[in-house]
């Protein structure tokens, strides 16, 4: 302590606290974003320190596809159980949504009704002007340029041309009414930063990012899990038990698992330092076309 | 990363990791310079680039085909489509990357001309600024711009890094010829830490290992002065600066104030005051999710419990009681504006400063300057991207420390009322430092209230008798280069050979000494020539005889000064050397400078010379000799009966 200095992690920390804090400070309703991935597990953690010993001053919201994994649903359900955290479900229950199918659909389509179409309704519905993301910097490289505070209009709407200049942590917190942010307290965090953190922390995780065997289906070059038999399988697919784990979560039947024998965090971040592919590999959503990733952000999704 | 293979312990490479500092740094150029490349090497070189990210640029390059199917680097750097579309980085990026000492963050800020308000934005977190030169074009007019706005954000490290190195044979000449260019023109801005740096950023020369082809260069590579650059002792250690963000009042038993420790250290049991309401306390605990700590320091975020139920909000600062900041309603900063709706002088503002959120407006616009010549010049309005030196009022005090010395407590976002838009940035200016006051410092500045200020012992006839003169001052005007100077100390030699008690005032003298902290604008220069009468006054009062050499171009100005001196004893001497000739002559090449723009409004260059009608004496130095000049002064001086 006499050098009075700290670590990059206790460094990122701070910052994070700070982002956390000043939202709740000036704005009137708030949400935390939660995905039940990684990221999100690592930006309550830091929420829960922001305000200890008082509880969150603002409930969790999960955008719920119903294609989730199961053991994401599990685990969430427990998470909010045990810190006593209030915590909103929301799945767009729209006849159109209720029509939809993720594969005749396909990624885009799903993700547009069932996500950022569903985010919006709940942020409508409870009339939210501020909403946490665990979004990162480094995900991917239209993120670089995302600010702390990314401004959005009255219809949710994101332009890149007017994004507000953020120096020092003087963050400008004005909207008028009906506008509202999204903030990421974790832009500053890598992919190596949030596993490092879990591992120091000791944070609770879903146990899908640890190896293990699980049936998979091989498709486009991806690992599929068969989650639940929802998933319908073509003539020439064959399920397989493969030792396998995840680098990122989401709805099953687009997110690819990796090979792996990682059922450790340091394992994980062993296998991380070797790796020759970057984490959104796994998304079906990014392959799309390029710079799709923007087009989601202009249309609301995270 | 590199190091992770070479650990094999994986628990141990963690406990490692865990201890791993941060540097925040900026990467600023002109586009070309070889900024994208560069990134793009680090990130390279540390093994940060990923096998699909290096396949999707690998297509995106032949896409584009600029690069002759050749993988450009810095594709891996381009984020918003508008932008890939236009070929160029118009907003600053932020990319990490990390070696087994340190995590990096990058802010990437684009080197278009019309983005300002991005460096200011990408330096503002900045411990370290790398300010990348083309060696084939050295110093540049942008290279000008961003190393001044480098140090108007206060970065304490700069590096100089010169790129291109193989297109310029390796030369160390080259080198050494662009290194004392910068740091003669660097020496002009604030900046504490600076090295320079000969790179290839294509090639990887000097980035991560040294650099086989310059063996003449014997420091360090880039990536070493990343990792071991001493940024601990850039923080405010001394004045505990703790602004309260968000009151935490879960339950009747638990009052805690959050924030984060903005300088200084917190400990438990200090004493403490609250600022703006004064009221005192101590601090009974500093509470953190891991339990209480006994101190905290920047910038860790904690929550304060005190001692006493005293009125504390957000927008408090908490303090320690013997070391308190300024609290005032106005105070003068370096504002940067950001907006394409240009600064309003009287507009009303909000201004938000650490935790506080204050209406209020710019009173003055003192000068604005010039990003790219640093030249200060009068303005009444401040456009986007365009610098300027202001007071601004509030409509209640803050508490406020100068950026200098405190980055947080100095530092202020303008958002507009309106389109709640953020518009400008300022630093807080230390209020002791009076730069470039107002011409009406002159004022009340005349022999009579000097006189009646200090009523001397030894009277003036009694000087006047010991002496053998009466005391005069002589101003020498005219453009640079004339030959003031010359005549000054050929006539002070002249004189003080002859017995006569004399003493030269020379403007070079007075802008290193009294003058150092004034710049070049109309009122700048009056100022100058203020203090320099001042201290001539001075002298004539203590019986000498002043010569002063200024170029006093203003015949205005020099009407004051013919007042503040006495009339009865002020002679006018115009050195008429005409300008062609002083400007072949230029001696101190200080023409040369003038004509880039560095020295500000520079009379018969970019800004005019009255030429006096009501000089005592007239000299042209290009067609009189100098004793035949020194010969007519000293007649001049007898007729006016200094001496005989
Ligand atoms: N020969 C040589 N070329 C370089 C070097 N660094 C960059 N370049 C080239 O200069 C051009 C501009 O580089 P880029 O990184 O895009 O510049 P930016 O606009 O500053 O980002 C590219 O064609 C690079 O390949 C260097 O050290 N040596």
């Amino acid at each position: 302590m006499s050098t009075y200095s700290l670590s990059h992690l206790r460094q990122l920390e701070a910052e994070s606290i700070h982002i956390i804090r000043e939202v709740a400070a000036e704005f009137e309703n708030p949400v935390m974003l939660y995905s039940i991935g990684k990221d999100s597990s690592v930006m309550v953690r830091l929420a829960i320190k922001a305000f200890h010993p008082g509880r969150l001053p603002f409930p969790l919201l999960h955008v719920d596809t119903t294609w989730k994994f199961r053991e994401m649903v599990s685990f969430r359900d427990a998470f909010a159980k045990e810190h006593g955290i209030k915590l909103i479900v929301h799945t767009n229950r729209s006849p159109e949504a209720q029509a939809l199918h993720p594969i005749t659909a396909g990624s885009k389509k799903w993700t547009d009704v069932m996500k950022t179409q569903a985010l919006l309704q709940a942020l409508e519905a409870h009339g939210f002007d501020a909403a946490y993301g665990g979004a990162r910097r480094d995900e991917e490289k239209s993120r670089a340029k995302e600010r702390v505070y990314s401004f959005r209009d009255r219809f949710h709407q994101w332009d890149p041309k007017n994004q507000r200049p953020e120096l020092w942590n003087l963050y400008n917190g004005r909207i008028d009414k009906g506008e509202s942010i999204r903030v990421f307290p974790l832009s500053n965090w890598t992919e190596l930063d949030v596993w490092q953190y879990v591992h120091l922390e000791n944070i609770p995780v879903v146990p899908l990012y640890f190896a293990k065997v699980r049936p998979v289906v091989e498709r486009n070059g991806m690992l599929i899990m068969v989650d639940d038999d929802r998933l319908p399988l073509q003539p020439d697919e064959v399920v397989q038990q493969k030792l396998v784990r995840f680098r990122t979560l989401g709805c099953y039947p687009f997110t690819g698992a990796m090979e792996s024998t990682a059922v450790t965090v340091p394992d994980i971040v062993e296998e991380m330092l070797v790796a020759t592919t970057s984490e959104r590999q796994g998304r079906a959503i990014d392959h799309d076309e390029s710079g799709s990733m923007e087009q989601k952000k202009k249309e609301g999704y995270f | 990363m590199a190091d992770a293979v070479a650990t094999p312990d994986i628990t141990t490479y963690l406990a490692q990791q865990e201890r791993k500092e941060l540097l925040r740094f900026l990467t600023a150029g002109n586009v070309d310079d070889g900024k994208s490349t560069l990134i793009g090497r680090l990130l390279y070189d540390t093994q940060l680039i990923y096998e699909d990210q290096l396949a999707a640029v690998r297509r995106d390059s032949e896409r584009k085909g600029t690069t002759g199917g050749e993988i450009d680097l810095s594709l891996l750097m381009d984020g918003l489509k508008a932008e890939r579309e236009q070929g160029i980085t118009i907003d600053v990026a932020y990319r990490y990357f990390s070696t087994s000492r340190r995590k990096f963050i990058i802010a990437d800020c684009p080197g278009h001309e019309q983005y300002t308000r991005n460096m200011a934005t990408g330096a503002s977190n900045c411990d370290l600024a790398i300010i990348l030169i083309d060696a084939r074009h050295g110093v540049q007019q942008q290279t000008r711009r961003h190393s001044f706005i480098v140090s108007l954000l206060g970065i304490k490290h700069v590096v100089v890094a010169i790129n291109k190195m193989d297109l310029v044979g390796w030369s160390e000449e080259v080198f050494e010829r662009i290194k004392s260019e910068y740091i003669d023109f660097a020496t002009r801005l604030e900046m504490g830490d600076l090295r320079v740096v000969p790179l290839s950023a294509l090639k990887g020369d000097n980035i991560v290992e040294p650099s086989t082809h310059m063996p003449w260069y014997q420091g360090e590579t880039l990536l070493h002065l990343l990792e071991t650059v001493h940024i601990a002792s850039d923080r405010n250690l001394i004045d505990l600066r703790f602004p309260v963000q968000y009151v935490n009042r879960p339950n009747l038993d638990f009052r805690g104030f959050c924030g984060t420790v903005a300088s200084g250290v917190i400990r438990e049991g200090d004493e403490i005051a609250v600022v703006p309401s004064n009221q005192r306390s101590r601090v009974k605990s500093l509470v953190t999710y891991e339990g209480t700590v006994p101190e905290a320091f920047p910038p860790m975020a904690v929550t304060v419990v005190l001692e006493d139920e005293i009125d504390v909000s957000r927008g408090s600062l908490l303090v320690h009681p013997n070391n308190v900041p300024v609290v005032d309603r106005h105070f003068e900063a370096m504002l940067v504006w950001m907006a394409e709706e240009p600064m309003a002088p009287n507009k009303p503002y909000l201004v938000k400063q650490a935790t506080s959120l204050v209406s209020g407006t710019v009173t003055r616009l003192h000068y604005r300057v010039d990003v790219n010549t640093l030249r200060r010049e009068d303005a009444t309005a401040l456009a986007m991207n365009e610098v300027g030196r202001c007071t601004v009022t509030l409509s209640r005090p803050i508490a406020v420390d100068p950026y200098r010395r405190n980055r947080t407590m100095g530092a202020f976002i303008v958002v507009d009322r309106l389109s709640n838009r953020t518009v400008g940035a300022g630093m807080i200016l230390d209020r002791r430092l009076s730069e470039d006051r107002a011409p009406s410092a002159w004022d009340g500045d005349t022999r009579e209230a000097a006189r009646a200020a200090a009523p001397t012992a030894v009277g003036l006839a009694e000087r006047t008798m010991r002496f053998g003169q009466q005391p005069i001052t002589v101003l020498f005007t005219g453009f640079e280069g004339a030959g003031k100077s010359t005549l000054a100390y050929a006539l002070e030699r002249r004189l003080f050979d002859a017995g006569r008690a004399v003493a030269v005032i020379d403007g070079k003298q007075m802008r290193q000494t009294i003058s150092r902290d004034l710049g070049f604008t109309t009122a700048a220069r009056s100022e100058n020539v203020r203090r320099a009468t001042g201290v001539a006054r001075l002298l004539n009062d203590s019986g000498l005889i002043a010569l002063c050499a200024l170029m006093a171009p203003e015949a205005a100005v020099r009407s004051k000064a013919r007042e503040a001196v006495g009339a009865d004893r002020f002679l006018l001497v115009h050195v008429a050397t005409p300008l062609d000739v002083c400007q072949a002559r230029d001696t101190q090449g200080v023409y040369r400078r003038a004509a880039l723009g560095e020295l500000g409004d520079f009379p018969g260059v970019s800004a005019p010379y009255d030429a006096p009608t009501d000089a005592d004496l007239v000299i042209d130095t290009s067609t009189e000799a100098l004793a035949q000049s020194v010969d007519r002064l000293v007649s001049l001086l007898e007729s006016r009966g200094a001496f005989s």
